[in-house]
C-alpha cells in the first residue's frame, strides 16, 4: 500500500513539473496583461495555436528551439491582434477574447491538420537524476530548461512590477487609467505592449505541450489549460511569484489521473482529468467573495468591477 | 404618413434619423460579415484556392436544394436554444460561454430519465419527462453559475467553461462506465431510447420539431425582455448594477433566474439532439453547437428576435462544411476559421455604432 501511495506522490511530483510549465508561462503573461487593466481571455486560442507552430517549425527546420521562437512571435501577433483591437471604442476586450479563442484554435486546426502524422525534433530534457538514487525519481528529475526559464521569468517579473520604471507604468495603468494619461502615458499603448509579450508568453507554453510534454500535436492536446491559467491569476493575486505555486498546484492536479492509471486505478478516470477544472472552480469559489474587492486587483480590470 | 405631406419642411430626416438604429443594426452586421469573408477569400487565394467555389459550395450545400436545407435546419435548431443561452444573460450584462456544457448535461439527463421507462410506460409520458429533465438539468447547471456569481462574485465567464469540461467527463464517465450499452460497439452510448419516445418530424419537412420549439421560445424570449416586469428590471441590470440595486431590484435573483433559463434553454437542446436525431446520448452530443450558439448570439446583438434568422444562416455553413472539405481538400476546420473571422469582425463593428455619419441624425439636421 505505502509503495502505491510513493508511486502515485513522485508521479504527481513529477507531473506537476512537468505539467506545470504551461500553465505557469501562461498565467505569466496574463498576469502582464491584466497588470496594465486589460483581460486577455483569448489565451486559450494563443496557446493551441503556439502548440501548432512550435510543432510545425520544429519539424521543417530541424530544430526545436526555433519552434519555441515561431509559437512565441505566433503568440505575440495573437496578443497584438487582442491588443489592437480593444483601443477600439466600445469593444470588450472579454468578448475579443473569446472570439480570439475560438479563432486561435479553429486556425491552429486548419493549418496543422499536415502536422498530426510527422514527427518533430522535441526539446531535451535536462538530466538532474544523478543527485537520486531512486530510479522512479531519477525520471521525474528529467526536468525541461522551459520550466528553469518561467521559474527566472516569474522571479524578473515579481522584482520589476515593484522596483522598475516599466513595472510602475504598466501597474499604474491597470490601477487608475486617468492617472496614467495625466502622467502622460499612453494607456492604449502600455496595454498593447503588455497584451502582445503576455501572447509571446502564452505561445512559448503551447510550445512546451506540443514539443515536451504531452509532446506531439494533434487537436485534442489543450483542454482549457490556457483558460484555467487565467482562473490561476486570480487566484495568484496578480502576484507572479504565487502564480508559481499554484501552477505547480494545477500540475500536481493534472497528473492526478496519468499517475492513478499507472498503479492501475483507471475507475473514474474522466473524473480525475477533469481534477484540474474542479480545483480551479472550487479555488474560484473559495477566493472570491461578492462583499469586497479582491485584494491586490489592478483596479482597471473589467473582470473583477 | 399623413404628417410627412402636411409638414414638407422637415419631411424625412426626422424619419430617418429614427429608423437610423434599426438600419443600422441591419447593415452594420453585415457589413462585418462581408469583410470577414472578404478576408477569407484572400486567405483561400494565398493558399491557392478558388473562393468563388468556395461560397458556391457554401450556397450549394448549405441553402442550394431541399436537402440542403433539411441539413441546415436541423443544425438551426440546437444554435437557436444555444444562442438564447448567450443572449439572455448577455441583457444583464453576463457572458456566459458554457451552453455546451448544459446541452451535454441535458441530453444526458433526458437519455438517462428516459432508460428505466423505455418499454414501460408510452411516449406520451415519457417524453414530457425527458424533456423537463434536460430543461431541469441545465437550467440547475447554468442556474449554479449564476448563483456563484450573485453569491461569491466568481466570474461567471471562467466558471460557465469549467463547467463545460465538468459536463463532458460526467458524460464519458456515465457513457463509457456504468450506463455503457452493449448495442454499440463502436461508439461508447447509452442504451437507445427506442423509436417509441423519439420526436417525429414537421409534416412536409425531414426537419424534427425542434426547429419550431426553438422559434417559439427565440419569441418568448423576446417578449419576457420587452414586454414584461422581469425583462425591463433584467435590462436595468445589464445597464447599471449600481442603479439597479438602488432601486431596490433583486439583481441576485435576477441574475440567477436568467441564468437558470438560459441554462433550460441549451438543455433543451441537449433534448432534442437525444431524442430527435441521435437517439441515444454519446460524446456526439459535443458538437460544438454551444460555441457556435456564443457566435451567433453576438451575430444577433442578443436580440431573441434575430437569432433564428442568424440561426440559419450558420446552419447553413455547418450543414456545407462536409461538401466543402471533400470537394476541396480543405481540412473540416476551414468553417471554423470563417466562423472565427466573422466573430472578430462583429465585434470590432461594436466600434462603428453610431459613427455612421448617414444615420445620425446630427449630420442631417
Amino acid at each position: 500500500m505505502t509503495d502505491v501511495v510513493t508511486t502515485v506522490a513522485v508521479a504527481m511530483f513529477a507531473g506537476a513539473v512537468r505539467v506545470s510549465t504551461p500553465f505557469l508561462f501562461v498565467s505569466l503573461g496574463e498576469c502582464l496583461t491584466e497588470k496594465s487593466g486589460r483581460i486577455n481571455l483569448g489565451l486559450e486560442g494563443t496557446l493551441v495555436f503556439g502548440a501548432m507552430s512550435a510543432y510545425a517549425v520544429s519539424y521543417l527546420s530541424g530544430s526545436p528551439w526555433v519552434g519555441v521562437l515561431a509559437a512565441g512571435l505566433a503568440g505575440s501577433l495573437f496578443g497584438a491582434l487582442h491588443g489592437a483591437i480593444c483601443r477600439l471604442p466600445k469593444v470588450s476586450d472579454i468578448a475579443i477574447g473569446i472570439a480570439l479563442m475560438l479563432f486561435g484554435t479553429g486556425f491552429a486546426f486548419f493549418l496543422g491538420k499536415g502536422f498530426i502524422q510527422p514527427t518533430a525534433p522535441r526539446l531535451q530534457a535536462i538530466d538532474l537524476g544523478f543527485l537520486v538514487s531512486d530510479p522512479q525519481l531519477k525520471v521525474a528529475l528529467q526536468i525541461n530548461p522551459l520550466f528553469f526559464i518561467g521559474l527566472i521569468l516569474a522571479v524578473v517579473l515579481w522584482w520589476g512590477f515593484a522596483n522598475t520604471r516599466i513595472g510602475l507604468v504598466v501597474r499604474m495603468t491597470g490601477d487608475s487609467a486617468a492617472t496614467a494619461r495625466a502622467m502622460g502615458v499612453s494607456v492604449d499603448g502600455v496595454r498593447f505592449w503588455a497584451t502582445t509579450v503576455g501572447g509571446f508568453l502564452a505561445g512559448v507554453g503551447g510550445a512546451f505541450l506540443s514539443l515536451f510534454y504531452p509532446g506531439s500535436w494533434n487537436e485534442g492536446l489543450s483542454s482549457g489549460q490556457g483558460l484555467m491559467a487565467v482562473a490561476l491569476v486570480i487566484f495568484s493575486r496578480w502576484n507572479p511569484l504565487a502564480c508559481v505555486a499554484a501552477a505547480l498546484l494545477f500540475g500536481a492536479a493534472g497528473a492526478l489521473g496519468p499517475a492513478l492509471q499507472s498503479v492501475g486505478i483507471s475507475q473514474g478516470y474522466h473524473f480525475f482529468n477533469a481534477a484540474p477544472h474542479i480545483l480551479t472552480l472550487a479555488i474560484m469559489i473559495a477566493t472570491s467573495s461578492s462583499k469586497r474587492s479582491l485584494k491586490g486587483a489592478p483596479g482597471e480590470l473589467s473582470i473583477t468591477k | 404618413m399623413s404628417a410627412v405631406t402636411a409638414d414638407p419642411v422637415s419631411p424625412e430626416p426626422s424619419r430617418l434619423a429614427a429608423l437610423g438604429p434599426a438600419v443600422e443594426a441591419v447593415i452594420v452586421p453585415i457589413g462585418a460579415v462581408a469583410a470577414a469573408a472578404a478576408l477569407f477569400s484572400l486567405f483561400l487565394l494565398v493558399l491557392g484556392k478558388s473562393p468563388l467555389t468556395f461560397f458556391e459550395l457554401l450556397w450549394r450545400g448549405g441553402f442550394g436544394t431541399a436537402f440542403s436545407w433539411q441539413n441546415t435546419l436541423i443544425r438551426t435548431a440546437p444554435l437557436i436554444f444555444t444562442a438564447l443561452c448567450v443572449a439572455l444573460p448577455a441583457r444583464l450584462g453576463l457572458m456566459i460561454i458554457g451552453g455546451e456544457g448544459a446541452l451535454v448535461i441535458g441530453g444526458f439527463a433526458a437519455a438517462v430519465v428516459a432508460l428505466p421507462m423505455i418499454g414501460v410506460m408510452p411516449g406520451w409520458v415519457a417524453m414530457p419527462v425527458m424533456f423537463a429533465a434536460a430543461a431541469l438539468a441545465g437550467a440547475l447547471w447554468i442556474g449554479f453559475v449564476g448563483y456563484l456569481r450573485h453569491v461569491r462574485a466568481v466570474n461567471e465567464t471562467i466558471a460557465s467553461l469549467l463547467m463545460f469540461y465538468i459536463a463532458v467527463a460526467v458524460l464519458n464517465f456515465f457513457v463509457e462506465g456504468p450506463l455503457r450499452s452493449p448495442t454499440d460497439p463502436n461508439k461508447p452510448s447509452t442504451a437507445p431510447i427506442g423509436a417509441d419516445f423519439k420526436v417525429g418530424s414537421i409534416p412536409g419537412l425531414d426537419v424534427h420539431w425542434g426547429l419550431v420549439v426553438g422559434v417559439v421560445l427565440a419569441i418568448a424570449a423576446h417578449v419576457l425582455m420587452t414586454r414584461t416586469t422581469f425583462g425591463f428590471a433584467a435590462r436595468v441590470t445589464g445597464g447599471n448594477v449600481r442603479a439597479a440595486r438602488a432601486q431596490g431590484l433583486p439583481v441576485g435573483k435576477l441574475m440567477i433566474a436568467t441564468c437558470a433559463l438560459a441554462g433550460a434553454c441549451a438543455g433543451i437542446a441537449g433534448y432534442f439532439e437525444v431524442a430527435a436525431v441521435s437517439g441515444k446520448a454519446n460524446a456526439s452530443l459535443i458538437a460544438g453547437y454551444g460555441f457556435t450558439g456564443i457566435l451567433v448570439s453576438f451575430l444577433a446583438r442578443h436580440n431573441p428576435i434575430a437569432i433564428p434568422p442568424v440561426a440559419v444562416l450558420f446552419g447553413g455553413l455547418a450543414a456545407a462544411g462536409g461538401l466543402i472539405q471533400r470537394r476541396m481538400g480543405l481540412p473540416d476546420a476551414s468553417v471554423q476559421v470563417l466562423q472565427g473571422l466573422i466573430f472578430l469582425f462583429i465585434l470590432v463593428s461594436e466600434t462603428v455604432y453610431g459613427r455612421l455619419s448617414l444615420f445620425s441624425p446630427e449630420t442631417r439636421r
